[in-house]
């Protein structure tokens, strides 16, 4: 009988094959470091080289773009384009800095496509901008330039994903705050609701805080600490969770008792929509609870009851709440309500119907015919007109893979938290984008929230870089190998060094 | 718990391919029909700033209608040179209220989508210009629009002047009056487009109605060259006509029919014949002759003139005139003087005359002369068109006689040594006709030997005459200012 021998190396500083079993203690057997096998003496590639490379591209695109606009608007180029461009590249470069400093084996894919929705979002709102200013001029209200401030906000988020790379050494530290983030975001989603409409309304929803010159939404960040709080609360309370209840038709139930947190958040969903009068949020966080419940006990009963309260929400909502119907109904037939409350959607659906199949060039649609929500709510939609089906397409396809990436790093993370927030936060972010592009095509009511990276607005901007952050965070610590090595078991010396053993033969 | 994660990641994967499935639907699939609403303002928007076809004169090359590069984004502007001379003509180009007129019947010209101007487009494409749109040589004279439009203007004027070629129909004057300036509509001031827009149409006046082809009139005595022209071609040229200053109408129960003023007809004697009835203008002999002329041959040669066609374009659509029913014999002998429900556009009444001085043969009225490329090289030339054959040439000729002998017996101011034909009209309208001004008409070819040009003046309710005013009185000096115009080097 021959033992298993590490080839050539009598040593072996890497971890031994025999020493890391694919079964065993690691569930997370896509996470182990395989190269160490073939070659221990060297540490995985942390592909920061492929991740500039695909952020210089993300770059050229952009500028680009940026030139194309100015070519189509304006028959000139200003200076304008260089500062949009200098600072965008700066922006990008402090972020891949950050993350070869503080996450070296982080996700290469994550960042350039998010740079690269970022940039085509900023050329979207820079073009909005000139058919807005061009509407409004002479207006009791002139058009206030949406792209300086972004590009503002693009430098605090830039902020807050440094901090965040920094601070958040480890994403299994967050989980030792899992109540007091649960808290926070509870205050946080709760406050506009809580304080008076001149402080929180605006246009409508009160989901603001106006501090001053300042305006942010604490819903944005309320999702993420939220997040935090339930990955942490589900990892240390799945049991709870698991335990069967009655079975009907093949599914076990759970016990009525065990009820009460899905009851909770959707008694949150609810009084945010009705305090906040905020369709989006109140879908985003409801449909965030019930799938990382699921993901938390594999259990599909958990979506069926979470579906069955969701139904029966809507129902209710449609019944009571004017806003909510009228909503429906422009989603129904957005041209009975022409003049009044389908002509926004309506007009949505010219944009896409103009821009066909391969857009009508960038700079060379009308916006501005989808009013003062172009370059929010309704982005996607000035996209579809001047990039076509083509560019949304290709918006789509960044989205997921983003949310792909994040969804792989948190199958290969070796910590339950880790997966759990992982997988919550690439959900998060498809979910959104299934929202908010879904209203705008008419797939789904139209609901009022933002696409990520994509729209102009400073709270959506920071929270989405800071979730970033983390999935960053989290795919860091899946491809890194590990610092410490497990205690190795006993090196078996070869069998021609073997010492000959007499061994009894039983009677 | 892997498995849930990769369940989740599958759902993830679902929605987005939902969500490219239904922008599939959206913009590949129902593209077509969102592209095309009229509630969809892109293309309407793209077609606007493109820089728009001009109108030219034939003449002197006059720019109509024209644009100006500006700096917003609808990156041209739709100038009119005298707006309101033109405005019948030209019509209207605003981003707002759409296109009227010439403006909006060769609107495929003017803005490039025209088949025939493919070709150029395409050339366009590669080599990398703006497209552009063609233009339309139009045949108006600007001499003729301008003294015309001076004329009724002056005067304050309610009404419309057409000049025609006879030979060719070409129009070479279509004035109404009030006009509007198209300036005002065309501006890319939204709130001054607007602002235009809400006074003309709430202008009791109307300005933005083309009297000349979209309001019919009693034409009253005017419509006496079609009896007289009728009588005419079926052998009742030489019947000898009452004279009596009134006559009972057919089944009438005692209504009766009376001339101008009571006045009896010709210098004495009870009867007259054609030329004196026409010449001055007897409305007791033209109802007797519309009665034994009959229904049917009144209608045929009012058809032949043009009367009644339904679908004249110019190319804009001219609003249908007609003789009304012509229920009974009461209602022939009016018919016969242009009065019961006859009514004519101004511009078929100049066809009347166009007709007679083109030696009987109606031509069909144009206001398209050329439609040129981009370049101004010719893609398609307007060629003159037999609408029919209303008189015979000896018949019109005769018919010209007796116009001759009608100016001579028409007052009004501008008579030169030029040979005039023409008739003078003086239309009852109205509920209460003897108490409302009467439309003043003067229809008019000249000179009477080589005919250049005819004419059709229609004043509405008098003019400034009030109740007293005739055709000679108001309308004929216009009209005879209108052929001075056109026969002063008028090519």
């Amino acid at each position: 009988m021959t033992p298993p021998v590490p080839g050539g190396s009598a040593g072996g500083t890497g971890p031994s094959a025999q020493g890391s079993p694919a079964s065993g203690q690691s569930p997370a057997g896509a996470g182990q470091p395989a190269s160490g096998q073939t070659d221990p003496g060297r540490l995985p590639p942390t592909r920061r080289g492929t991740e500039l490379f695909m952020l210089a591209f993300a770059a050229l695109l952009v500028t680009s773009a940026f030139v194309l606009v100015e070519a189509n608007q304006e028959q000139t180029l200003t200076w304008a384009i260089v500062w949009y461009g200098l600072s965008y590249l700066a922006v990008f470069t402090a972020a891949h800095l950050a993350v070869r400093r503080w996450a070296p084996y982080a996700d290469p894919v994550i960042l350039p496509c998010v740079a690269l929705l970022n940039g085509i979002g900023l050329v979207m709102i820079y073009r909005i901008d000139l058919a807005q200013t061009e509407k409004f001029a002479g207006t009791d209200t002139p058009w206030v330039d949406a792209a300086p401030r972004q590009l503002m906000w693009a430098a605090i988020a830039l902020a807050l994903f440094l901090g965040a790379m920094y601070w958040v050494s480890d994403h299994r530290t967050l989980s030792r705050y899992t109540y007091t983030f649960g808290l926070i975001g509870l205050i946080a989603l709760a406050l506009p609701g809580a304080l008076p409409s001149a402080i929180s309304e605006v246009n409508g929803s009160k989901v603001w805080l106006r501090l001053g010159p300042l305006s942010i939404q604490p819903g944005e960040f309320a999702k993420i600490l939220l997040m935090i709080f339930f990955a942490g609360f589900l990892v240390s309370k799945r049991d709870l969770f698991t335990t069967a209840g009655r079975k009907i038709v093949g599914m076990e139930l759970p016990r009525a008792r065990d009820l009460g947190p899905v009851l909770a958040a959707w008694a949150v969903s609810v009084g945010v929509l009705v305090l906040e009068k905020d369709l989006g949020n109140s879908l985003l966080f409801f449909g965030m609870v019930l799938v990382m419940l699921y993901m938390a006990t594999e259990r599909v009963a958990w979506v069926v009851v979470g579906l069955t309260l969701f139904v029966a929400g809507c129902l209710i909502a449609y019944n009571v709440f004017s806003h909510v119907e009228s909503r429906v109904h422009a989603w129904l037939d957005p041209f009975a309500d022409y003049d009044a409350g389908g002509f926004q959607i309506a007009q949505a659906l010219f944009a896409f119907g103009t821009g066909g199949v391969g857009g009508t060039g960038l700079g060379a649609g009308r916006p501005e015919m989808l009013l003062r929500q172009a370059n929010s709510d309704f982005i996607t939609a000035a996209i579809g007109e001047e990039l076509g089906f083509v560019g949304l397409a290709a918006i789509l396809m960044l989205y997921m893979l983003v949310a792909l990436r994040g969804m792989r790093s948190a199958l290969a993370v070796r910590d339950t938290f880790g997966k759990l927030l992982g997988a919550g936060l690439s959900f998060s972010l498809v979910l959104q984008v299934f929202v908010v592009v879904g209203g705008v095509t008419t797939l789904i009511p139209l609901t009022g929230i933002t696409a990520p990276f994509l729209s102009a607005g400073g709270s959506s901007m920071m929270a989405n870089y800071i979730l970033v952050a983390l999935l960053l965070r989290i795919s860091d610590a899946a491809r890194r190998p590990q610092q410490q090595a497990r205690p190795r078991p006993q090196q078996q010396a070869p069998l021609s060094d073997a010492h000959t053993v007499m061994v009894e033969r039983p009677q | 718990m892997n498995t849930p994660l990769r369940r989740v990641g599958l759902a993830m994967l679902a929605m987005i391919a939902l969500l490219i499935a239904n922008t599939t639907y959206l913009q590949v699939v129902e593209a077509d029909g969102y592209r095309a609403d009229p509630r969809n303002q892109r293309v309407l928007l793209d077609e606007y700033s493109r820089e728009r076809g001009k109108l030219i004169s034939q003449f002197n090359g006059e720019v109509l209608a024209g644009v100006k590069a500006t700096n917003s984004r609808l990156r041209f502007q739709r100038t009119y040179t005298n707006g309101p001379v033109y405005a019948p003509v030209t019509g209207y180009y605003s981003i707002r209220y759409g296109a009227g007129g010439l403006e909006r019947s060769e609107d495929e010209v003017l803005n490039g989508s025209d088949p025939r101007l493919l070709v150029r487009r395409m050339s366009d494409v590669i080599t990398g210009r703006d497209p552009r749109g063609g233009n339309v040589q139009l045949t108006v004279d600007p001499k003729v629009q301008r003294e015309a439009y001076q004329q009724m203007t002056s005067k304050g004027y309610s009404g419309s002047v057409v000049a025609l070629r006879p030979q060719t129909g070409e129009i070479l004057g279509m004035v109404s009056t009030p006009s509007y300036d198209p300036n005002k509509l065309s501006t890319h001031d939204s709130n001054q487009q607007q602002e235009a827009w809400t006074n003309y149409n709430n202008d009791p006046n109307r300005p933005m109605v083309n009297r000349a082809i979209q309001d019919t009139y009693p034409p009253g005595s005017t419509f006496k060259l079609v009896t007289a022209a009728a009588a005419l071609e079926n052998g009742k040229g030489d019947a000898s006509l009452p004279a009596d200053s009134q006559i009972a109408l057919p089944s009438g129960g005692g209504t009766t029919l009376e001339n101008y003023e009571g006045s009896h007809c010709g210098s004495g004697g009870n009867t007259v014949d054609l030329e004196t009835a026409l010449a001055l203008s007897c409305n007791t002999a033209f109802a007797k002759l519309a009665g034994d002329v009959g229904r049917e041959p009144l209608l045929d040669q009012a058809a032949k003139f043009g009367i009644g066609g339904e679908d004249l374009q110019i190319p804009m659509r001219v609003a249908q005139s007609s003789l009304g029913e012509i229920a009974d014999e009461a209602s022939l002998y009016q018919t016969g003087i242009g009065q019961r429900d006859v009514r004519l556009t101004p511009l078929q009444d100049a066809m009347v005359a166009a007709s007679i001085a083109n030696g009987g043969t109606t031509m069909q009225p144009q206001l398209v002369k050329e439609v040129l490329a981009p370049d101004l090289t010719t893609i398609q030339e307007f060629t003159p068109e037999t609408l029919d054959t209303a008189m015979s040439g000896a018949n019109a000729e005769t018919l010209k006689q007796m116009m001759i002998k009608s100016e001579e017996n028409t007052s009004g101011e501008g008579k030169s040594d030029l040979t005039i034909a023409s008739k003078t009209g003086t239309a009852e309208h109205g509920s209460d006709p003897k108490s409302t001004p009467p439309h003043a008409w003067y229809v008019a070819f000249a000179p009477a030997e080589n005919p250049q040009v005819a004419i059709c003046v229609m004043v509405e309710s008098g003019g400034d005459f009030g109740l007293v005013a005739t055709g000679g009185k108001v309308a004929a000096s216009i009209g005879r200012a209108t052929i001075d115009a056109a026969l002063r080097g008028g090519g």
